[in-house]
């Protein structure tokens, strides 16, 4: 753990304190609204944190991580409506599906040799057939969804996440942390940087030893694991579940924005572009509103447009950039 | 001594084309062992083959008596077997010192110690001065000294070392040349070299392998095979060799 933190400097420290005290207290004194953007940025910045850990660290571009959103979403929504199994221990069984289904595209992929865009094309087949699928199956509410009901004299089963905006607020910022300390912790250690041998260059990685297979295994599975549980957090927050929107390739489009425009490999890169993009997604809708422009397709074109133009500035991610310019860069540990 | 490599018949097809034909050698340990040839010869390949890249279509390679041919790279690294690329493959993202360490992590108990281990390393390859770079800023003869390191930092018995020296000029050649004969002596490190840069095979070498379109066509001391006829005429061409 001590070594994990080694890369703050003690003005980063500071940083990173105040962005936590400011979160902390941002209940109390935002508005309801602002802070239900922040509570998608701090969401958008642990999902984004679980697939940076694939591709930003082992190289591994997955274009389908709605697929283990979806299973995680949906295994635990299922427990606890049809068979009354609370979120706490339904989260190790998503967790666990997700696993497994990231053992056979991992299986599939490593297995015959299926590299680099090849790969790519894998893992959205696997979240398309799986969207598919629930799309079709009665059991899981089909193409009309799946509904976890909402009951105000349960809103105190705080441990079935039946809470508050405020509870749920919390728990996107305790998993917003976590997700930092699981990516800092790994970045620190023998996986980490087994991580990033392979991003580099597979075949000196091998020539050094690491084995690559079993590598690219921990890397999916960590990822895969981690992005069922903010499933998990989905759907106990918006008790609506539809494979339109969950398992589709859009929402794994959406959760890999942030990494990407905040900086790859990055610890903070997640962050930084999960607090850049949800509010500036959330300003475009209230400010096309206020013009007049709403008509479909207008948001995208202005958003599409402005994250050409971060990518055309800052090509390795805001925060390499930022952290220049703040004085923030990490140090050699 | 004994034979701690040994690389016994060992054929490798290309399509068509046989890259190694039936090549045997055995290398002692504790040697330095050089095996040249023009290019083509099959040198690399015969480097791939021992470690793992590819598998031989016939014949065995044997590592402390126990056969290896066949395994994965990591499994050969693992074993004690390290080599270097002849086209460098650095780690360019990475620093300096981190490629070192990802060496040195295969047999460190954690990063800690493995970043020590490989300080010490880019110390004696004066390269510690630019741990901090990143290993894509490297001038060549940087890359080339860092291939040795992040090998030498995996500590294995054998290094497998792919001409090294090309793109070296004379001086730091012979500092190349103090390195390895003082890892060879202190470390007891065998060293398998491929090299063109004779002045680093007759310094270094105990022995000089000769392959030529594949085949084996001379081994012995670096002085008795340059002497030899056919050595001189697989370089130079027919008439040099009358």
């Amino acid at each position: 753990m001590k070594g994990a933190l080694s890369f703050l400097t003690p003005r980063s420290t500071i940083a990173l304190l105040v962005c936590g005290v400011a979160l902390l207290i941002a209940p109390f004194v935002v508005d309801r609204y602002t802070l239900s953007i922040i509570l998608l940025a701090l969401l958008g910045t642990y999902l984004g944190q679980a697939w940076n850990i694939l591709m930003g660290y082992c190289g591994l571009l997955s274009l389908g991580h709605a697929l283990y959103l979806g299973l995680g979403a949906y295994a635990s929504a299922i427990l606890f409506v049809n068979y009354g199994v609370g979120p706490w221990l339904s989260v190790f069984v998503a967790m666990a599906l997700a696993i497994g289904a990231a053992a056979v595209l991992g299986w599939l992929g490593f297995r015959f040799r299926i590299e680099d865009v090849y790969f790519s094309l894998l893992t959205i087949a696997f979240a398309e057939i799986v969207r598919i699928g629930f799309d079709n199956w009665s059991f899981v509410g089909g193409a009309a969804g799946f509904f976890l009901p909402v009951n105000a004299s349960l809103s105190h089963q705080w441990w079935n996440l039946r809470g508050g905006p405020l509870f749920f607020y919390y728990l996107a910022l305790a998993m917003a942390v976590a997700s930092l300390v699981i990516a800092a912790v790994l970045r620190s250690s023998k996986l980490g940087y087994a991580f990033l041998a392979i991003r580099e260059d597979p075949q000196a990685a091998r020539a050094l030893g690491v084995n690559i297979n079993r590598t690219r295994f921990l890397a999916l599975f960590i990822s895969a694991a981690m992005t069922a549980v903010g499933g998990v957090y989905l759907a106990f927050w918006t008790n609506n579940l539809f494979p339109a929107q969950i398992l589709e390739t859009s929402k794994s489009i959406e959760i890999i924005l942030a990494p990407i425009i905040g900086g790859l490999g990055t610890l903070m890169g997640p962050f930084v572009g999960a607090f850049l993009l949800v509010p500036l997604g959330s300003a475009l809708t209230d400010g096309l509103r206020a013009i007049g422009l709403s008509a479909p397709g207008v948001k995208a074109l202005v958003y599409g447009l402005i994250l050409m133009a971060i990518i055309a500035a800052t090509p390795n991610g805001i925060w390499p950039w930022l952290a220049r310019k703040l004085g923030l860069e990490a140090r050699e540990p | 001594m004994t034979a701690l490599l040994e690389v016994v018949d060992v054929v490798k097809r290309f399509r068509g084309l046989t890259a190694v034909d039936s090549v045997s050698l055995s290398v002692e340990d504790g040697e330095i062992f050089a095996i040249i040839g023009p290019n083509g010869a099959g040198k690399t390949t015969l480097f791939n083959l021992i470690a793992g890249v590819y598998a031989p279509d016939e014949g065995e390679v044997r590592y402390a008596g126990a056969r290896i041919d066949g395994q994965e790279p990591e499994q050969i690294c693992a074993a004690g077997i390290a080599r270097t690329f002849q086209i460098v493959k650095p780690f360019p993202d990475l620093s300096v010192r981190d490629n070192v360490a990802i060496g040195a992590m295969l047999r460190a108990p954690d990063m800690t110690a493995a970043r020590a281990q490989g300080d010490e390393i880019l110390r004696k390859l004066d390269l510690f001065d630019k741990s901090a770079q990143k290993a894509g800023s490297l001038t060549l003869p940087d890359r080339k000294r860092l291939e040795v390191a992040r090998a030498l930092a995996t500590k294995p018995r054998i290094i497998l070392l792919d001409e090294v020296m090309a793109g070296l000029r004379p001086t730091e050649t012979d500092r190349m040349v103090g390195v390895l004969r003082d890892i060879n002596r202190h470390d007891k490190l065998t060293i398998v070299m491929i090299e063109h840069v004779m002045r680093a095979v007759m310094a270094l070498a105990d022995r000089v392998h000769v392959l030529h379109h594949g085949a084996s066509i001379a081994e012995g001391a670096p002085q008795e095979v340059t002497k030899d006829a056919r050595v001189i005429e697989s370089y130079l061409g027919m008439k040099a060799a009358h």
